[in-house]
């Protein structure tokens, strides 16, 4: 089953007592930053660091994402080379755009291949935060099969495009849905920007249920504390998923009595429908909030 | 000799005398007694304020060897302990005991007396800062006595610590020796820890800044223990009697823990109406407080009590109706002390309530649920808070061997690696609680416990909570920082350390 990618948490990669707990604070993914969180004096010895630290310590519990620098700057291509060969499972390549994604696609086939790992088993996950990576996105992510998905940066873009960022968001909303749209249609995850101000507990939650509405399917977060309330609005709430359980037991009665059409409290079971509730349940599967004969707990 | 937990003792210390060694926490079951007391007593012309503090010591013949006693209600802000030991130094008096129940930075002047012979014993249930360090370095020519805060009131009540004149910091005093801690300047609220000392020592003298007309009200420590009065400029200053540790922890590890010790709480089953808890005022303990909380009110629980020192968030509980009452032996901010002062349903006990185990029954006994920390625990669930990975004094049990006894459900919470260091080892430095009393070792990275308690193994079973045994934790914490050298330590004990039956359960030895 693949994992989820509900909640990605930046950690500084040059914080060793970070990187040590960074597989427990309940993240799906851990986001080992090189790129804003060190500063340019660091940058080397956070390589080493984050190098060190995927060697060592045991993240089998959560998904190990690097965020290297941009490939254009002469710490990029050093980063790729030193991180991909520890084997992180993703790589967060910034600013991406087509060409960078296939620079690295092609620097992580080389390196795989001199490391004896598997071809094509590092991802990428794209950073969309300049225009003309929005513009794009759906071409970046064809640019790579190893682009598992995207991950939407608010505030450098809003900077690209000259606009301010807000608490409410809504300078983000065409990116939002552009992102979720090329995502969906590529079958790969979409990850909304972070919520920066880590103590407004209210307007995370409703900026975080804002990018689900959207289409979004995760979240990145800046701050542990975040985490909780990311997983709480991404989670099927019980109640849908009881009713997710209820359309599909409706459509497998219908099946076995041979009706095409079926219905659930006087609606109609369409095709959609069924969609949307397996998708729900299979969620709930993924959360432990269903039992494996479909019952919910 | 050696204790039932294995650790090797003289049969007799130097400066201490002969040692019992610990034999398991409810061991000790014969008949005990309390001391008689000597007293003078004080007829109806007798004045009993004095003009100053020299008045005090010439009217008390305090002598060479005497054993004088303090509590620690203003913790780092008291400035009578260090007044006190300074004018019996001047009159040329040595070879002093000083019993007070804790020691904290602000008593550094000690050490100097400590080289001098001044004071040459110290007995306390807590020691902190540059006199523990001193200690540690060998500097007191006697072992230091570690007590626990009930083990403290057992042995002033017993006899086994016998003061000859116990100085009571009064924030409130009134000319005939009546005392309250919730007026004055040095308010302080309860005053738990001096209510053995004033009733025990042969005299009690009440040091106030806060001198008031007969009668005080309201009275927390009463006039027939009092033979003398007397006012200062200050008895301490109000920034350093409050703790600073009174707010929840922002540090997300921390966080993760406490909530794993609240669902650990939740799966024993003990969170029900009249349940009682206690935790200490750190920020974990503090945010289990606060995970518990929400448990509670989502289940619409009312307890019974929560207990020991009290802090502001304690208080809100009780507000909010989650407690029908507070225990308190001792204030650790101004909202606990407000608290007590305006509201009946907060009521002070005192240590030997609080827990001797040498009564008809300690509040420790009556205690659900106990959330404790540690600085070391071994794989046999022994905790350390005695001395630090370094070998050096930086603390002591305080009310952790008394707690840890009487609840019915102990939680250690820590984090399973601090500063490099692994929190799990095969042997600790010291032990000052011993494994049969610690029910659960929360930590971030898994959760042990005690296999004496299968019933809380079948319970933990049940849930999702990340279960493992002492022995994994162990191994986790050392897969990441590598197994740590044993501190080397000098043959001379600097600390004996007493379990609450004033048994001894460990002795600490100098660092060089």
């Amino acid at each position: 089953m693949e994992k989820l990618r509900r909640s990605m948490l930046f950690m500084p990669g040059n914080n060793p007592g970070m990187l040590q707990d960074a597989a427990i604070l309940g993240a799906d993914s851990i986001i080992l930053d090189l790129e804003d969180a060190v500063s340019l004096t660091e940058k080397d010895s956070a390589r080493i660091l984050v190098r060190d630290a995927i060697k060592t310590i045991d993240y089998s519990q959560v998904e190990v994402v690097v965020r290297v620098n941009p490939l254009d700057t002469e710490f990029g291509p050093q980063d790729v080379d030193m991180i991909a060969r520890v084997k992180p499972d993703t790589l967060l390549i910034p600013k991406a755009d087509e060409e960078e994604i296939k620079l690295v696609d092609t620097m992580l086939d080389k390196i795989e291949k001199e490391e004896g790992y598997l071809a094509g088993s590092i991802k990428i996950i794209a950073l969309i935060e300049t225009a003309i990576g929005l513009a794009t996105v759906y071409d970046v992510i064809k640019a790579s099969k190893r682009v598992v998905g995207v991950l939407l940066g608010g505030e450098d873009l809003t900077s690209d495009l000259g606009v301010s960022r807000t608490r409410e968001g809504e300078e983000i909303f065409y990116a939002r849905n552009k992102v979720a749209t090329a995502c969906r249609a590529l079958k790969v995850d979409s990850i909304d920007t972070p919520f920066t101000d880590t103590n407004d507990y209210e307007g995370l939650a409703k900026d975080t249920a804002k990018a689900k509405s959207l289409g979004l399917t995760g979240k990145s977060s800046i701050n542990p504390r975040q985490i909780e309330i990311i997983h709480s609005v991404f989670a099927p709430t019980e109640a849908e998923l009881k009713h997710a359980l209820r359309v599909l037991e409706v459509m497998k009665e219908a099946e076995k009595e041979g009706k095409g059409v079926c219905s659930l409290d006087g609606k109609m079971i369409d095709a959609p429908i069924i969609k949307r509730a397996t998708r729900t349940v299979e969620q709930g599967a993924k959360l432990g909030l269903i039992r494996d004969e479909g019952g919910a707990t | 000799m050696k204790t039932i937990l294995g650790r090797e003792l003289p049969a007799y210390i130097e400066g201490y005398g002969e040692v019992t060694p610990f034999q398991g926490a409810f061991s000790d079951a014969e008949i005990k007694t309390r001391k008689a007391v000597k007293l003078t007593s004080v007829n109806p012309t007798d004045r009993k304020v004095l003009d100053n503090l020299e008045q005090v010591f010439d009217k008390l013949n305090i002598k060479d060897g005497m054993t004088i006693s303090f509590h620690h209600h203003l913790r780092n802000g008291d400035h009578v302990l260090n007044r006190v030991v300074e004018g019996l130094a001047k009159r040329g008096i040595k070879d002093l005991t000083v019993a007070a129940s804790s020691i904290f930075p602000i008593h550094e002047p000690l050490v100097e007396y400590m080289e001098k012979g001044v004071v040459t014993g110290l007995v306390a249930n807590y020691i902190s800062g540059p006199v523990a360090e001193a200690i540690s370095k060998g500097k007191l020519k006697k072992p230091a006595i570690m007590q626990t805060h009930g083990g403290r009131a057992r042995a002033i009540e017993s006899g086994d610590l016998q003061i000859d004149v116990a100085f009571i910091a009064a924030p409130t005093a009134d000319t005939y020796g009546n005392i309250n801690g919730v007026y004055g300047d040095a308010a302080c609220g309860t005053l738990g820890y001096a209510i053995s000392d004033a009733e025990y020592a042969d005299i009690t003298v009440a040091i106030t800044d806060h001198l008031v007309p007969f009668p005080a009200c309201p009275i927390q420590i009463s006039q027939v223990f009092v033979d003398y009065v007397v006012q200062v400029e200050s008895i301490g200053d109000p920034a350093g009697i409050v703790s600073g540790t009174t707010k929840i922890t922002k540090d997300p590890v921390a966080l993760i823990i406490a909530r794993r010790a609240a669902e650990v709480i939740k799966a024993s089953g003990l969170v029900k109406d009249g349940m009682s808890f206690q935790t200490g005022a750190g920020g974990t303990s503090l945010a289990v407080a606060a995970e518990l909380k929400d448990i509670m009110l989502r289940e619409g629980v009312v307890g019974s009590f929560a207990s020991g020192g009290v802090t502001g968030y304690l208080v809100e509980m009780l507000e909010q109706g989650l407690f029908k009452t507070l225990f308190d032996v001792q204030c650790f901010d101004l909202k606990a002390i407000d608290s007590y002062r305006n509201n009946e349903t907060h009521q002070a006990m005192s240590a030997s309530m609080y827990g001797n185990p040498h009564t008809k029954g300690a509040v420790v006994n009556c205690l659900d649920i106990m959330i404790l920390g540690a600085t070391e625990i071994d794989t046999q669930f022994n905790v350390n808070v005695t001395t630090g990975s370094n070998g050096m004094i930086m603390g002591g049990s305080g009310g952790h061997s008394d707690t840890a006894a009487g609840s019915k459900l102990s939680i250690v919470v820590t984090n399973l690696i601090k500063s490099r260091v692994p929190m799990i080892r095969n042997e600790i430095t010291t032990i000052t609680t011993p494994g049969e009393s610690i029910d659960v070792v929360v930590t971030e990275r898994g959760i042990a416990v005690n296999p004496r308690r299968m019933d809380l193994i079948e319970k933990l079973r049940m849930t999702n909570l990340p279960l493992v045994t002492i022995d994994e934790l162990k191994i986790m914490a050392e897969k990441i920082t590598g197994v740590p050298k044993a501190v080397q330590l000098l043959e001379k004990i600097v600390a004996v350390v007493e379990y609450r039956d004033g048994s001894v359960i460990d002795v600490v030895r100098a660092v060089d």
